[in-house]
């Protein structure tokens, strides 16, 4: 299927939870759907028989500034080799997203990466942990308003 | 597999012999962990149970790097850290993502370079790959052997560019400088000298009997599960999927060459098992071969440095570019606001997601085998961490 | 060999100081501790694979602290990791001695300045003996460096103090 195909069939699927689309005149196709139906997106991009969706290729979280964060889906069918992107925006006051892990097994650790990253929660994620920084690590780093701390467990961070 | 746990063993006397669950911590420093993974291993006796990977010991903040950067050139310096492995192909993967964002296309011998460098640095990297797992398994001579090819590949690396090892020799548009003189015919030299060496290695270790009795039947990941998860390289392949981005999504030229791509059968077990993994990795050297003589004998004259844009300043957008790495599918997810540095850049590493995977398939293994399957899954901290 | 230049021509007796047999002794078998980080724990296997062979100095890798002598810290070490090379320092057994490798484990390397993660140089935790300088450095400079570790302690005395 065609990205425009594969957005059409999202738009009459889910309605207005659809809530931007772009196919042309960008490096990648994508669609943007409200955080809130991200889950019933996900389960028809991977069920319908003719999108099939089952291979997560990456999931991304992006700080957008201005009070917004982002996570990023990109999305591949080893059926039918075509390729879409998956975003949503959700407040950074209130960082709360469906957790996709039950959908696509391999967006666990993506998502705790997120989390650690972003502060996003993830409802729904199994095993809600920081992964890649230690548990008592102040803050998210890749916030564009993080401060580095000037000590952590004793030892000096900046140079 | 957990007979053990649902059939307990009775002593003669007709007692039960009660067993309990014990905690067994393996890492971060640890000989078969190939860098600062760490383990923490439910056992019941010798049958794991579950196993739980902490990651994040080598965690270098590249992300933060690439948006503090004052340009995107300088992030490819930090590529060449994230697999040191396999450097040449990450620098490569970054700069087609920054590519795509900024429409260039590069001249012919550009491709060419790139091609024969990844290849090279594929096998550079499943020298080493081949060569620990032997350690891991207790067969230390293949890895003298591994080391002995390694270093010639290096050579060749050192002619073109001074370094050994982490190279900032693939930039956007470019490379940065032209093969030296003297280079292809070197690297004719390499593969007809290494195509032999193959089969020595499948002498010394391959067809070994306590290797296959140790890697057989190990670790069988399921070709379900292996797409679940979104594993990519000899990790799904090994399973029997046959998904190689440079036939199935192909970048670059690489439609032009003649090669396949090799895929477990089970030949001595199970399709998808440690086996398999690491034989995929072994016929993947020999089709690198394959695109090597090819790609050395077709390559053509001219500037590589002729479409090196002076000033990068791609438009506000996102791309995201993925292309097969040694370990699988590295993805770079790049977010530009228009402005001369990256907003934001995601590595998609194969090692990452790879690993994510190995509790699924070493549940009910043995704790021996739990080497064995980590080794299979030839996983690069640098690159799992960031 | 100075000490065994010493030797008299006809029998079985050397004489040399307390001092000079056992630093001989220790610095001809300096076990490494087999503890790779990042991109130098490669150049570090390198050194000790086929082409660099790092056994004729006697070093050979121990997968344990409480076996090994020196300790090469080989790559970057983070703030999470930190912790563990105190203690892996703290396990080995005197004398011991460390080898920093690489321009991370100096001073943070490229990481110096946005890392927030990163430990800025391992000396902030562990004494270091020899800095290797290097990003990676190649075999040859480990092996430059750990000689001159060799010449440390062929330098260090049971009774004079040593710097």
């Amino acid at each position: 299927m065609t990205p425009l195909e594969i957005t059409d069939r999202l738009k009459a699927k889910l309605g207005d939870k659809v809530v931007d689309a772009k196919i042309d005149g960008v490096p990648d196709p994508f669609v943007k759907i409200a955080p809130g139906a991200i889950l019933d997106a996900a389960l028809l991009l991977r069920n319908d028989a003719e999108m099939e969706f089952d291979f997560l290729m990456c999931l991304s979280g992006v700080d957008n500034g201005k009070g917004i964060l982002g996570v990023v889906y990109h999305l591949y069918s080893m059926t039918n080799r075509h390729k879409i992107t998956v975003k949503i925006d959700i407040p950074v006051a209130e960082p709360a997203v469906p957790s996709v892990s039950s959908v696509w097994a391999g967006a666990d650790w993506h998502e705790r990466e997120a989390f650690d990253m972003f502060g996003m929660t993830f409802t729904g994620h199994p095993d809600h942990r920081r992964i890649l920084l230690p548990e008592d690590y102040p803050g998210h780093p890749l916030r564009k308003d993080f401060k580095v701390p000037e000590f952590y467990q004793g030892m000096k961070v900046p140079y | 597999m957990n007979d053990l746990l649902t059939h307990p063993l009775k002593t003669s006397t007709g007692r039960t012999i009660r067993s309990e669950e014990m905690i067994i911590n393996m890492g971060p420093q640890h000989p078969s962990t190939h860098g600062v993974l760490r383990l923490e291993i439910v056992v019941d006796g010798e049958i794991v149970v579950d196993v739980i990977p902490h990651v994040g010991y080598l965690h270098r903040c590249f992300e933060k790097h690439c948006e503090s950067m004052t340009n995107y050139q300088q992030v490819i310096p930090y590529c060449d850290r994230l697999d040191y492995i396999a450097s040449m192909n990450m620098d490569w993967a970054y700069c087609l993502a920054a590519e795509k964002l900024l429409a260039i296309q590069v001249p012919e011998r550009v491709q060419y370079i790139r091609v024969i460098m990844a290849e090279l640095q594929r096998i550079a990297s499943h020298l080493i790959a081949l060569g620990t797992y032997g350690l891991d398994v207790g067969a230390f001579t293949p890895f003298l052997f591994m080391f002995r090819d390694r270093e010639r590949i290096l050579d060749l690396f050192e002619m073109t560019c001074g370094a050994r090892l982490l190279y900032n020799y693939i930039w956007i548009g470019g490379v940065s400088h032209d093969l030296p003189p003297g280079f292809v015919d070197k690297a004719k030299a390499f593969c007809k000298y290494f195509r032999p060496n193959i089969k020595e290695f499948n002498d010394l270790l391959t067809y070994n009997e306590i290797f296959i009795k140790r890697t057989a039947n190990v670790g069988v990941l399921p070709k379900d599960v292996a797409i679940a998860y979104a594993c990519s390289g000899p990790m799904l392949r090994g399973s029997g999927v046959s998904f190689d981005l440079r036939k199935d999504d192909p970048y670059s030229i690489y439609d032009r060459f003649e090669w396949s791509v090799p895929v477990g059968k089970g030949e001595v077990g199970t399709i998808g098992d440690c086996w398999d993994r690491y034989m995929v990795r072994m016929r993947e050297m020999t089709e690198s071969l394959n695109i090597l003589e090819q790609a050395l004998a077709q390559i053509p004259d001219g500037d590589v440095a002729s479409a090196i844009p002076k000033r990068i300043r791609p438009n506000a957008g996102d791309a995201y570019v993925r292309s097969e790495s040694p370990r699988g599918e590295i993805g770079f997810y790049i977010v530009s606001d228009g402005s001369g540095t990256p907003y934001r850049v995601k590595a998609r590493s194969p090692a990452f997601v790879n690993l994510s995977v190995t509790p699924e398939i070493c549940r009910g293994s043995m704790i021996a085998d739990l080497v064995a399957i980590v080794g299979s899954v030839d996983i690069v901290l640098g690159e799992v961490d960031r | 060999m100075g000490l065994l230049d010493k030797q008299f021509n006809n029998s079985n007796v050397i004489i040399t100081s307390i001092d000079g047999l056992l630093n001989w002794a220790r610095l001809s078998s300096l076990w490494q501790m087999q503890f790779g980080l990042a991109c130098c724990a490669i150049e570090m296997m390198a050194a000790a694979a086929s082409h660099y062979d790092f056994d004729r100095f006697g070093v050979i890798p121990r997968a344990t602290p409480r076996q090994s002598d020196v300790m090469i810290v080989a790559g970057t070490v983070t703030l999470k990791m930190a912790s563990r090379v105190k203690r892996l320092y703290d396990q080995m057994s005197e004398p011991r001695y460390v080898i920093s490798m690489g321009s991370c484990s100096n001073c943070g390397g490229p990481y110096w300045e946005h890392g927030y993660h990163v430990l800025k140089g391992v000396d902030r935790v562990i004494p270091v003996d020899v800095y290797v300088p290097g990003c990676p450095p190649r075999p040859e400079a480990l092996m430059e460096g750990l000689i001159k570790l060799q010449e440390k302690i062929r330098n260090e005395s049971l009774v004079r103090k040593t710097a």
